[in-house]
């Protein structure tokens, strides 16, 4: 049995619903695009309800302590069809066993969802820490990204608590939205581009006269903090992978 | 002037590189004041220089001018080199608008010694009461504690930074002596024993009163510089356990020396710094803060230096054989943390999972064990039966076959002959 569902956590939490009311046995979960009919296999079609997903998210949340509901929803952000699956499954053995159960790292389900949870946490922690604003010249700190996980809900915080006094907006440039902080409250927003805007790095004359002094010391200071002598290519490329090396002012 | 800035920046930047700490954790400011910044218990590494090391604080020294003429020091007095000095506002407007476009997690302060002690360590001061009281910064500040500064200053600088730490600079008081006639363990232990009774003191307030002020909420730290004097390992890491033991240090840096002075005293330009001794004493450094391993039971008379081959775990592991195999389902915590391939993470899910059933190899593998290492030292369920008994000498060998050390090529003793 296959059960086809949005990719929304509604959806996700839906099908496990359905699953319990119909308990139809061996069930893989799939979304529509990863779907392809099979000759012998019957599917069904999951349509997303907010009060069973909330049914099913209540019943979680009575079963895991915090840490273990926030590697679920990490695991959902990881956007990995697999990723959906053992989600799927991993609700399912929760609550068809003990209180505590997610404690069993022999389980597959529970692993899987411990290394995307740590996947899409390490992506988290990388935004944060690779993120450069730049001072644009209406007063806002701007950043376009492209990370491999859904981690804007993930830094949203991280970003609030730390630049209380400026506005800043990141945005998702491959999910095409954003979040933009007004000194009080974050929002998320959706940009239209103009046509051939490098959304990535946005022309100097969108930015503040002092951004290029700052940026440009910034790029001394990464020069003069290397140490030649002790040169190491491998472990350099290993904490800093080449993808991120377009968000960063000192590698451009 | 901005000419001026990036040359000044280039200067202090390049003579403060050599300190090796760079970690901006155990900070526990909150941007309760709406102003800039809030620091992550574990810190951020924003970047990785080149040679790989983190690059989280904006590390600079306040001037490089000095009085001091410390053989391994580049701001030696003696040294011909281009001298610069920031002003308070310099240094705050550059941390601030670092912090800004998210460079840095905020500022490693430290400075060469001009005119004495005391006259440094006010500038110090001023630069980190201006970034926390007039422009609100609660990013992460490393000040240098500068030896024979006054009592006040320094306590009144741990009010403001988040850590404080003074260097070492040679693991033992004859190696100091021999490069730094100036100088002696005694100037550091001093300031550090000082900073430690207040950390004491108003953790022991916190108790009583609500609200008393931060004092060096991470803590401090030290450094020494390895390989510029005859030190075995032990006498390092018999000083480092020292430290740890007597000031509660947060960490102990070890920075393989790198030659900038022709002095025939220690080892000529261009000699390679010791990477490899350097990555070995660290990892020692870990098997005392995390794994339960007591400094004794690595270094001793008898094994006084490192391993150059095999890390101090593997090497501890093969010594006392004795002990193994441990059986994966059955072991304390404590020891399956020695099990070599093993490491914190591993070893908790371990203990977790083991609640469930008992665990076999495939299950190993996916908990995260490096099972090829870790064979050799363990049982579980479907361990293969065993009829021979190795060798601590024969396990070192099979390891060292089927892995690829990135130090096998340095390392090498053999002669190559053609």
């Amino acid at each position: 049995m296959i059960y086809i569902f949005d990719g929304s956590l509604t959806g996700l939490l839906t099908a496990v619903f359905e699953w319990f009311e119909r308990k139809p046995g061996n069930v893989v979960l799939k979304t529509f695009e990863t779907f392809q009919p099979e000759a012998f296999t019957p599917n069904l079609n999951i349509i997303p309800d907010v009060e069973k997903s909330d049914r099913v998210w209540k019943g979680l949340q009575k079963r895991l302590k915090k840490d273990w509901l926030r590697k679920f929803y990490c695991s959902y952000l990881s956007e990995i069809p697999e990723a959906y699956n053992h989600l799927f499954h991993f609700t399912i053995y929760i609550f068809q066993n003990d209180v505590g159960a997610e404690a069993n790292y022999g389980n597959e389900h529970v692993i899987a969802l411990a290394k995307y949870a740590k996947s899409v946490e390490r992506e988290k922690h990388r935004m944060e820490a690779f993120i450069r604003f730049q001072h644009t010249a209406d007063g806002i700190f701007y950043t376009g990204i492209d990370p491999d996980f859904n981690v804007l809900p993930l830094i949203s915080n991280h970003f609030k608590n730390r630049y209380a006094d400026q506005q800043w907006i990141i945005y998702d440039l491959k999910r095409k939205y954003g979040l933009h902080y007004n000194l009080n409250t974050v929002e998320e927003i959706s940009i239209s581009f103009t046509e051939g805007v490098n959304k990535q790095n946005p022309a100097a004359i969108l930015m503040d006269e002092k951004e290029e002094l700052y940026a440009v010391l910034w790029k001394d200071y990464f020069k003069s903090s290397n140490i030649v002598s002790r040169k190491n290519t491998k472990l350099h490329v290993q904490h800093v992978p080449k993808r991120y090396w377009k968000y960063l002012t000192e590698k451009l | 002037m901005s000419d001026r800035i990036r040359e000044k920046l280039n200067i202090l930047a390049d003579a403060a590189k050599y300190d090796v700490s760079c970690s901006s954790s155990g900070g526990n400011r909150k941007n309760d004041n709406k102003g800039l910044g809030d620091s992550h218990f574990s810190g951020i590494c924003h970047t990785y220089t080149e040679d790989g090391r983190c690059v989280s604080l904006l590390k600079i020294l306040l001037t490089n001018h000095c009085i001091y003429d410390c053989l391994f020091c580049v701001s030696r007095k003696s040294n011909d080199i281009k001298r610069a000095a920031f002003t308070v506002d310099e240094v705050v407007d550059l941390t601030m608008n670092f912090y800004r476009r998210n460079y840095i997690e905020g500022l490693f302060l430290s400075s060469g010694i001009f005119k004495n002690a005391d006259f440094t360590m006010e500038r110090l001061l001023l630069v980190v009461k201006k970034l926390r009281l007039e422009q609100k910064f609660n990013g992460y500040i490393h000040l240098k504690t500068i030896p024979g500064a006054s009592e006040e200053l320094i306590k009144e600088a741990g009010l403001y930074a988040d850590r404080m730490s003074i260097n070492l600079e040679m693991p033992t008081e004859a190696g100091l002596k021999l490069l730094a006639p100036e100088k002696s363990h005694a100037d550091v232990i001093k300031p550090l024993e000082f900073v430690q009774q207040n950390i004491v003191q108003f953790a022991a307030d916190k108790k009583l009163i609500k609200h008393v002020p931060k004092f060096v909420p991470a803590g401090q730290s030290t450094q020494m510089v390895i390989g510029a004097t005859p030190e075995s390992d032990k006498d390092i890491m018999y000083t480092a356990s020292a430290f740890y033991k007597n000031f509660a240090l947060k960490r102990v840096y070890y920075s393989g020396y790198v030659p900038i002075s022709n002095d025939t005293r220690m080892p000529i330009l261009g000699t390679q710094p010791p990477l490899l001794r350097e990555n070995r004493l660290y990892q020692t450094d870990w098997l005392m803060r995390f794994y339960g391993f007591k400094v004794q039971e690595i270094l001793n008379d008898a094994n006084p230096n490192l391993d150059v081959d095999i890390d101090p775990k593997l090497s501890w592991a093969i010594r006392n054989m004795q002990h193994f195999p441990v059986d994966i389902n059955k072991a304390d915590y404590k020891m399956i943390l020695r099990i070599p391939g093993i490491g914190v993470m591993s070893a908790q899910k371990i203990v977790q999972a083991r609640k469930f059933g008992k665990l076999r190899i495939d299950q190993l593998k996916k908990i995260g064990v490096a099972y090829n290492r870790a064979k050799h030292f363990i049982t579980c369920v479907d361990s293969p039966y065993q009829i021979r008994d190795y060798q601590g000498t024969q396990i070192k060998a099979f390891i060292l076959a089927d892995s690829q050390s990135k130090y096998l090529k340095t390392a090498s003793n053999q002669l190559i002959l053609f």
